[in-house]
């Protein structure tokens, strides 16, 4: 039970999504999840046990690491990634809701091809149309929603996004203030802004599929309603034309 | 030069979460909607924060809870006394205890599709093809599956409010202190122990307990719905019955 698993269950939403959900996927599994796998676990590795206060004062360097770091920024981001990673999973559920209604009707069906059939619904991509667009817009507002706080909160609790190398604290029972250095600083501000950079790109491609949504969207309803206005246009020239002919044609 | 025998492969099946998680998962077909919205939320929200944020979070619980005494033994006793048994291992057993009851589920589909094949092999109609079919079988939540399908519930529900209250008997309060202050023997007096990553620890616990509280009403949900869905099917079957629907005309003209 792993940032495996989670990769394993994201790829399998891949298939109904945009072409910039395709690319906001690959984002946040290759910039920000093996990322955060393979390297910022390893640069926060010692981050409690190198926090060193210049003080013999028993439990001055606990309390001061904990004032400093409420939340470790490793822990934070685990966070951030699990929570925007779930509403892609809405989107796949609902597809597996429709598929296994669509499943049951071809078994009752009593088809002759009905291998053939079962094999071509589970390759079918749905077309982002009706129930499945509300779904996938919704999905898209979560997703932002918590870019969004995960981000405000990481600047809320640490103001910027640098890592000084000292910081001075005087939080009982530290007897004074104590200088107290953090354990590789700069190479923790570089994956800090590194993993900001990625978040924002996470937020500028939901928001520009979110339009690309709308506008297909509107796009679409506009050409029906053209469709619409041309047919009915066409049904009412074909009622001129018959009361016309009933006048001409001898009454007996 | 004596010949060393080759490595015996490694057959034996890891014991780890990710085992745990290929096991409970197999469950999510026989499951109503909501209980895979459960099962999700469990492996999501629980197991997967647990394996990845939590466990490092408490990772120096021990080392990392110092007291303000020189005396030998004093730190290990005070850690003893405030910590009995840590988050992490009481979210862990919490987790196994209350996804073991969908077991029971599995086990009776198991025991269902035994008796089919069974009788399919008696009757003589026993081609690989009817052996696949009853395997990928779905079985309706009827009958003894539904009573078998809402004792599991009821035992999740049990174990998720048992430990809930076992963690209210242990620590009561959500919030981790940073200082404790200890007099149990051999500490000379009552010394100040500071506690590692207090405020992260407060934010993981409060969020574990949010879960867990979501996971329940999930648990009750899907009850209801299992009890209103048979009513309304025993219902249905009422009125196709001449009896129920003349039971079922005095009833209404009241």
């Amino acid at each position: 039970m792993s940032w495996l698993t989670l990769y394993s269950q994201l790829t399998g939403v891949n298939k109904h999504s945009t072409s910039l959900g395709k690319v906001w996927l690959s984002v946040l599994l290759f910039f920000r999840i093996m990322i955060l796998m393979l390297a910022a676990e390893k640069v926060w590795g010692d981050e409690k046990s190198e926090f060193s206060c210049n003080t013999l004062s028993p439990g001055c360097e606990s309390v001061c690491y904990d004032h400093y770091f409420p939340i470790s920024h490793i822990r934070l981001w685990c966070l951030q990634l699990i929570f925007v990673s779930t509403p892609a999973l809405l989107v796949a559920m609902y597809v597996a809701y429709n598929k296994h209604g669509t499943k049951r009707v071809i078994l009752r069906s009593g088809n002759e091809n009905i291998e053939g059939d079962l094999k071509a619904l589970k390759n079918k991509r749905l077309p982002i149309t009706g129930q499945l667009w509300w779904i996938y817009f919704f999905s898209l507002l979560l997703r932002l929603l918590f870019e969004g706080g995960f981000m405000y909160a990481l600047y809320t609790i640490y103001g910027s996004f640098y890592i000084s190398r000292a910081v001075l604290c005087n939080v009982k029972p530290c007897e004074n203030q104590a200088n107290c250095y953090i354990s590789r600083p700069t190479e923790k501000t570089i994956f800090t802004i590194f993993m900001v950079v990625s978040s924002s790109l996470c937020i500028l491609l939901n928001l520009a599929e979110l339009f690309y949504l709308i506008a297909k969207a509107l796009i679409r309803s506009f050409q029906l309603s053209n469709r619409r206005q041309d047919c009915n246009h066409l049904a009412s020239k074909f009622e001129e034309t018959i009361p016309m002919e009933k006048q001409t044609s001898p009454k007996y | 030069m004596p010949l060393t025998p080759p490595a015996e492969p490694d057959l034996e099946p890891k014991m780890n979460w990710a085992s745990f998680y290929a096991v409970i998962s197999g469950v999510n077909r026989h499951s109503t909607g909501i209980g895979r919205i459960w099962l999700s939320v469990l492996f999501l929200f629980r197991l997967l924060v647990l394996v990845v944020a939590a466990e490092s979070a408490w990772g120096d619980e021990k080392s990392g809870f110092t007291c303000n005494t020189e005396q030998p033994g004093c730190n290990s006793v005070c850690y003893d006394h405030f910590f009995p048994i840590s988050h992490i291992r009481l979210w862990a057993l919490q987790l196994i205890l209350v996804s073991t009851p969908a077991l029971l589920v599995a086990m009776h589909v198991a025991h269902r599709r035994h008796i089919d094949k069974k009788m399919l092999k008696i009757s003589g109609r026993g081609s690989p093809k009817d052996l696949e079919q009853i395997k990928n079988q779905k079985f309706k939540i009827t009958g003894a599956l539904w009573w078998t399908y809402m004792i599991s519930l009821f035992f999740r529900v049990f174990f998720e409010a048992a430990f809930m209250y076992i963690f209210y008997m242990i620590y009561p309060g959500y919030k981790m202190f940073r200082l404790v202050k200890c007099d149990s023997y051999p500490c000379p007096n009552t010394v100040d122990c500071f506690v590692s990553r207090p405020t992260e620890k407060t934010i993981f616990t409060v969020f574990m307990l949010a879960v867990s509280g979501v996971c329940i009403l999930l648990n009750i949900a899907e009850g209801i719905f299992l009890v209103g869905r048979a009513c309304s099917r025993h219902f249905r079957d009422a009125q196709d019955s001449p009896i129920g629907a003349l039971f079922m005309q005095k009833l209404f003209s009241y």
